[in-house]
């Protein structure tokens, strides 16, 4: 876990800090969180139960909201679905281990993300992060932080993507730049990856906007594709560093750098 | 019942069911009572009286107004009016529930079909009232009617307590069992429908209906009693004013004895219960003799008197098997009643060999083992012949009752007179509805010809054989010495009685003496004599041939006697062989099926609770034909006698039923419930396959065989269940001892990683600004990576929990087997960032099948074979991962060069809760292993908790696959898994497109690809 530096880590320059909702039972996790979050310099609001959490995000609409699935009140499966009734605020689901059809059954109900606990802050942070940049900013229009380039090293190699040129490039140590040539699947499939990197999403998401909706339970279409997409992004397709399997949930194509536009 | 200022009805329900738990808390009336199943039942009233017309069915229907007036649900289930108004008045306003109809073709089978209406069971236990009534508790239903074919009415109000439902019902002191012999001496009339008295003895309440003689004679005079048409002519002799006064005193004694008991009980709950302990025995005789049921009745009044318990014992002497089947009958129907009368029966056998020929000597020893206080026995014992012959060969010192007073000793005898005039065929029968008696299956079996019995062609044979010795005399005639031809006769006499028995050698005498006579002695050819002298040959003749015949006769009889015994030991032996030999409740079944099936020639089959199957009971092995006849409806539709059902009862009631007993006995099958002493394990089902097998089977000889080998069949089933249980409680023992290791596992290992984490935080709580910077941050680390270790701890143990619970549903998708290592390797990025980890053969240019696999455990294998090769090499030892196709099976080793496995371990490692060598104590050679005695630290001084390999072991079996360990080479150790290639490879698109990206607009500075090909 890298330690992220303590200060201000979102993006918008101007404005009031995000204002995080965490809908959690726990004291000790609240409380875990109220210090990481107010430290990493969101502004924060509690609930306790899932009903105060639902009413809180009606009368002061959160930037994010991190809910916990166990509520003692409350499915948070259910809460998700009654939120993105009329909201689209970024949701982070956390649960825990071995949940994982919960897991996507929360996600597939509208949350853009989830933690397993425990988790540490690096994940954290890294998760709002990417959840708010996906998110539409109350007075910003559209989708704010998508833009059509991504780019993301590991292990001393670097991709490279430009989704408007459709140019995938990657670079190995201090080997020259190569230009992968992709299938239109494994294109389709990058494409959607890096539109959400840093987001899981799940084998029915995936196959629904790569393959369609008639091919929603046709996994071993996604195993293949994106084991050839390995073969290509990667240096060793059995240990992957961008593309990123999450055992029974789905991908995660890692978080690309930042760039400021 | 005379207070009608009771509240409500609710009060008034709250109030039985005070009773009701009182009369259970307080100790009850008897036993069943006690029993807290009983708390269920229905309470029973009785109204008691001495004869019909005192105005018990008045007296019922009274008691069920004042109820109904009280709001209580009160419903007639039977209720006789016999025409009369006033009775019928009183039961205006009461629910009733219509009696079924059944068309009944007499005993006989030739007389026209009646039409009998009958109390319908069923729809008063549909119904469910609170208050039944049930008038003449006594009547017999016809064959085939009530709840499975009940045949007395008593029964079918037991069966109504069993559902829960109070009944009242009235009886008349006549019909209690136990009584009978006394009101047929009072009145000369002989009651046939009968009340076992256990049943007056369970009633909660019993209400007595009197009437001074002279008013019920006032009462029949005026036409007021109904007294059915079979004994108008009785009326006379019945009642009479003695008569009445005695039956009076009679039904008061039986109502006191019943009070008595009451009290007698409710002493003995709050006081002692060691009056119980010393209570008496009380052994009765059983004998063929027409007696034995009166002798039967007055042992148990005998014992109900003094409290005891009671024995009812048949001693089947040397002639058992020449007991003609009128006398078997009787013996079975005797044990019967005294089983009725809730007496304990038992069978012996005597005469066979030489120790053992007395029957008295046997009585004796058999009370004294069982501590018998009194013998009851009867007078005339045996028959006048037996006992003559006995005389004559010295077979017994005397009578039968002689003897047993002979060797008797400190037990008391009784010597009750019997009395012929009680003749049942002569009897009268007064009281309720006529209906025919017992079951007709006795009645047949019980009516063989005169001519049957002698065995004609016996006869015939001994003529032709004395023809022939006659012949051969005459060759041999030499007169004057006629000696050769009386031995020659004389020898014939010996053939004949060895060969046909003792009748026919009888006969043969006297043919020898004739023929000796009309052949041989001068004038031949004439019955006459000349000399007298030959007179005295003829005696002796005479007498030696009887002598010789009979003494020829008794040894064959006995050694049949003793090849048939030999027969039935062999047979039980046999199976008793094969039985111990049997391992499965199935097994022993079908072993136990086949032998009885041999045996008895006829359809077995052993059924044992099984709640899932109709009747709640199952075949588990058959012998004979199939057991399609088990599960088969009736095919007479008339009774609902379904084999299933009788099984069932006999099971739930552990007495047997169906056909030739009591209960149901017009089902094909007999059922014999397999009792043990640790209860009721199942119930053995006959039917015999054909009507002479039927008769046969239900002989006395046979029964007790049946019940030997049902005995035998019975504790081989038990044996068999102990052995399950057996192996159940060692797998208890077992998972115990896992239990134990776990949590003294879980204990150590949660505090070991929680231990660190409290020392860090305090640490840092109280003096963190005394510590550097570095100092801190370790200590932070340290904080972090035990939490970890605390969270796959406790994953590991919760899988592992739920792998063992079964719990775990395994979801299974296709997948690469790429997509596993490389979810099983990436949760160790940060330790594999300082090893090196070879993968080959993974990636899918080696063209790999895809798998289909549960996608969130496979990893966990592979996660955990890493996590077992990090923890026990040091690291500088290579990891290796790669995986391989064999015919039908994906094969994925992990291997490490680290120090390996010792030997034996390669299966042990697998186990729960074992933990390997460290690296360093296994390199350095020292101590031999001892793993499960003590916690192993692993390379980082770290103490696992052993369970990775099992978790790894139990995904692995769930989807139908092998894990093992081998040795690597060169070194180390290698974990293997295959998984089952069973399914054909799913569908891919074709994706052979060209490559779809634009020329790159800035690719001037992008090389041109290299080498890579498009997919």
């Amino acid at each position: 876990m890298n330690a992220q530096p303590i200060g201000p880590d979102h993006e918008t320059p101007a404005g009031p800090p995000p204002l995080i909702l965490v809908i959690e039972d726990e004291a000790p996790i609240r409380k875990f969180l109220r210090a990481t979050l107010t430290a990493h310099g969101y502004r924060l609001s509690e609930a306790g139960t899932a009903r105060q959490g639902l009413l809180q995000a009606g009368m002061q609409p959160p930037d994010l909201i991190i809910l916990d699935l166990g509520l003692p009140d409350g499915d948070g499966l259910d809460i998700t679905r009654q939120l993105r009734t009329w909201s689209s605020v970024p949701i982070i689901v956390l649960s825990a281990r071995g949940q994982e059809s919960d897991k996507i059954a929360a996600l597939d109900a509208g949350a853009d993300d989830y933690l397993t606990k425990p988790f540490g802050v690096g994940e954290l942070s890294a998760r709002i992060r990417v959840a708010l940049r996906h998110a539409i900013r109350p007075g910003t229009p559209g989708r704010a932080a998508t833009s059509s380039v991504y780019e993301a090293s590991a292990d001393g190699r670097t991709i490279r993507a430009d989704l408007a040129a459709r140019l995938v490039r990657v670079q190995a140590g201090d080997e020259p730049e190569t230009e992968l040539r992709l299938t239109p699947t494994e294109y389709k499939l990058l494409a959607l990856l890096i539109k959400h990197a840093g987001r899981v999403l799940t084998h029915q998401q995936i196959l629904k906007e790569v393959w369609g909706p008639t091919h929603q339970s046709d996994v071993q279409y996604l195993r293949v594709y994106a084991g050839q997409l390995r073969q290509k992004l990667e240096a060793d397709a059995a240990q992957p560093r961008f593309l990123i399997t999450e055992p029974g949930v789905g991908y995660r194509l890692v978080e690309g750098k930042e760039r400021m536009f | 019942m005379t207070d009608s200022q009771r509240p409500d009805p609710a009060a008034l329900l709250a109030r039985i069911k005070r009773d009701e738990v009182r009369s259970v808390g307080g100790g009850g009336m008897n036993a069943d009572a006690a029993n807290p199943t009983s708390a269920q039942r229905g309470r029973l009233k009785i109204f008691f009286g001495m004869s019909p017309g005192v105005g018990k069915t008045y007296a019922m229907l009274a008691a069920a107004q004042r109820l109904a007036t009280q709001g209580v649900d009160v419903v007639i289930g039977v209720v006789e009016t016999h025409g009369r108004s006033e009775t019928e008045q009183m039961t205006l306003g009461l629910d009733v529930i219509p009696r079924r109809e059944i068309k009944y073709r007499g005993g006989d089978g030739q007389s026209a079909p009646v039409r009998l209406v009958e109390f319908d069971l069923d729809a008063a236990i549909r119904r469910k009232p609170d208050v039944l009534l049930v008038d003449e508790l006594a009547h017999s239903n016809p064959p085939g009617m009530g709840e499975g074919g009940h045949e007395k009415r008593w029964q079918d109000v037991q069966a109504c307590l069993a559902a829960g439902i109070n009944v009242y019902t009235t009886v008349n002191v006549q019909h209690v069992e136990s009584l009978i012999d006394i009101v047929a001496q009072i009145t000369g009339v002989v009651v046939r429908e009968t009340i076992p008295d256990s049943v007056i003895d369970q009633a909660d309440e019993i209400e007595l209906v009197d009437l001074p003689p002279g008013a019920l004679l006032e009462r029949l005079r005026a036409g007021k009693v109904y007294v059915p048409e079979a004994a108008k002519h009785a009326i006379n002799s019945f009642f009479r004013a003695g008569n009445l006064t005695a039956l009076r005193q009679l039904a008061l004694r039986r109502t006191a004895e019943w009070v008595d008991q009451r009290m007698r009980d409710y002493k003995e709950d709050k006081n002692i219960r060691a009056v119980w302990a010393a209570a008496e025995r009380i052994l009765v005789a059983v004998s063929p003799s027409p007696m034995a049921p009166k002798l039967v009745r007055a042992a148990k009044r005998m014992a109900a008197g003094l409290r005891a318990e009671l024995l009812a014992v048949y001693v089947e002497g040397p002639n058992a098997d020449r007991l003609p089947q009128t006398d078997r009958d009787r013996v079975l129907q005797t044990l019967r009643l005294a089983e009725s009368l809730g007496a304990e029966t038992a069978t012996m056998t005597c005469g066979a060999d030489a120790e053992r020929a007395n029957p008295a000597t046997e009585l004796v020893a058999f009370a004294r083992s069982r501590n018998v206080n009194r013998i009851v026995i009867g007078k005339t014992q045996k028959s006048r012949s037996s006992e003559a012959l006995s005389l004559l060969f010295g077979w017994g010192a005397g009578s039968f009752s002689s003897e047993v007073l002979r060797v008797s000793g400190d037990i008391d005898v009784y010597v009750i007179q019997g009395d012929t005039s009680d003749d049942p065929d002569t009897a009268t029968r007064l009281g309720t509805t006529a209906a025919p008696r017992n079951s007709p299956t006795f009645q047949h079996a019980a009516s063989p010809t005169f001519l049957h019995r002698l065995r004609l062609p016996r006869y015939l044979n001994a003529l032709a054989a004395m023809a022939v010795s006659s012949a051969l005399a005459m060759l041999a005639y030499r007169p004057p010495d006629l000696s050769e031809e009386s031995m020659l006769l004389l020898g014939g006499v010996f053939i004949v009685a060895l060969w046909l028995g003792r009748g026919p050698a009888v006969f043969a005498s006297v043919l020898a003496v004739l023929a000796f006579n009309y052949f041989f002695t001068e004038p031949r050819f004439t019955l006459y004599v000349s000399d007298s002298g030959f007179l005295v040959t003829f005696a002796v003749m005479l007498g030696v041939g009887i002598t010789v015949g009979t003494l020829a006769a008794r040894s064959r009889r006995q050694a049949e006697t003793a090849r048939d015994r030999e027969q039935r030991t062999a047979s039980l032996y046999a199976m008793a062989r094969e039985l111990a030999a049997a391992h499965s409740l199935a097994e022993t079944a079908r072993t136990a099926c086949r032998h009885i099936a041999t045996a008895f020639k006829a359809d077995v089959v052993v059924a044992v609770a099984s709640p899932a199957s109709p009747e709640g009971i199952d075949v588990i092995g058959w012998g004979g034909s199939s057991p399609d006849w088990f599960a088969a409806a009736p095919a007479d539709g008339l009774t609902r006698c379904n084999n299933r059902s009788v099984a069932r009862w006999a099971l739930d009631n552990g007495k047997p039923a169906g056909f030739g007993t009591a209960t149901l006995a017009a089902a094909a099958g007999r059922f014999l419930p397999l009792s043990t002493t640790q209860g009721r394990v199942g119930v053995l089902g006959v039917r015999p396959a054909n009507p002479d097998a039927a008769q046969r089977l239900i002989t006395t000889d046979r029964l007790l065989l049946l019940d030997t080998f049902a005995g035998q069949v019975a504790a081989a089933l038990e044996r068999v269940r102990l052995i399950d249980g057996r192996e159940a409680a060692r797998i208890d023992a077992e998972s115990e001892r896992l239990r134990s290791a776990l949590l003294s596992s879980v204990s150590h290992d949660l505090r070991t990683p929680l231990a660190g984490i409290a020392g860090a935080a305090s640490t840092l709580a109280e003096s963190g600004d005394l510590l550097d910077s570095s100092t801190r941050a370790d200590l932070l680390a340290s904080i972090v990576s035990e939490a970890q270790r605390l969270n796959d701890l406790i994953a590991n143990l919760v899988f592992a929990t739920r792998l063992e619970s079964g719990s775990i549903e395994v979801n299974r998708e296709w997948t690469t087997v790429e997509e596993i290592v490389g979810s099983g390797l990436a949760r160790h990025r940060d330790a594999l960032s300082r090893r090196t980890v070879r993968t080959t053969g993974i990636s899918r240019n080696s063209h790999l099948p895809m798998i289909k696999v549960d996608n969130a455990m496979l990893p966990m294998v592979v996660h955990n074979l890493i996590e077992n090769a990090l923890r026990y090499t040091p690291e500088s030892v290579p990891i290796s991962v790669s995986a391989w196709q064999t015919e039908n099976t994906v094969v994925i080793k992990v291997a490490d060069e680290g120090p390996g496995l010792a030997k034996g371990e390669a299966t042990r490692v697998f186990q729960r809760f074992y933990r390997g060598r460290t690296a360093k104590s296994a390199s350095a050679g020292s101590e031999p292993a001892e793993p499960e005695s003590r916690p192993i630290a692993d390379l980082s001084g770290n103490a696992g908790m052993g369970l990775g390999l099992t978790i790894c072991d139990g995904i692995i079996k769930a989807h139908g696959g092998r894990i093992w360990a081998e040795p690597n080479s060169p070194k180390g150790v290698a974990f293997l898994f295959s998984l089952p290639l069973d399914e054909p490879q799913p569908p891919i698109p074709e994706d052979t497109d060209d490559p779809p990206q634009l020329r790159p607009l800035l690719g001037r500075s992008i090389n041109r690809p290299n080498g890579e090909l498009p997919a």
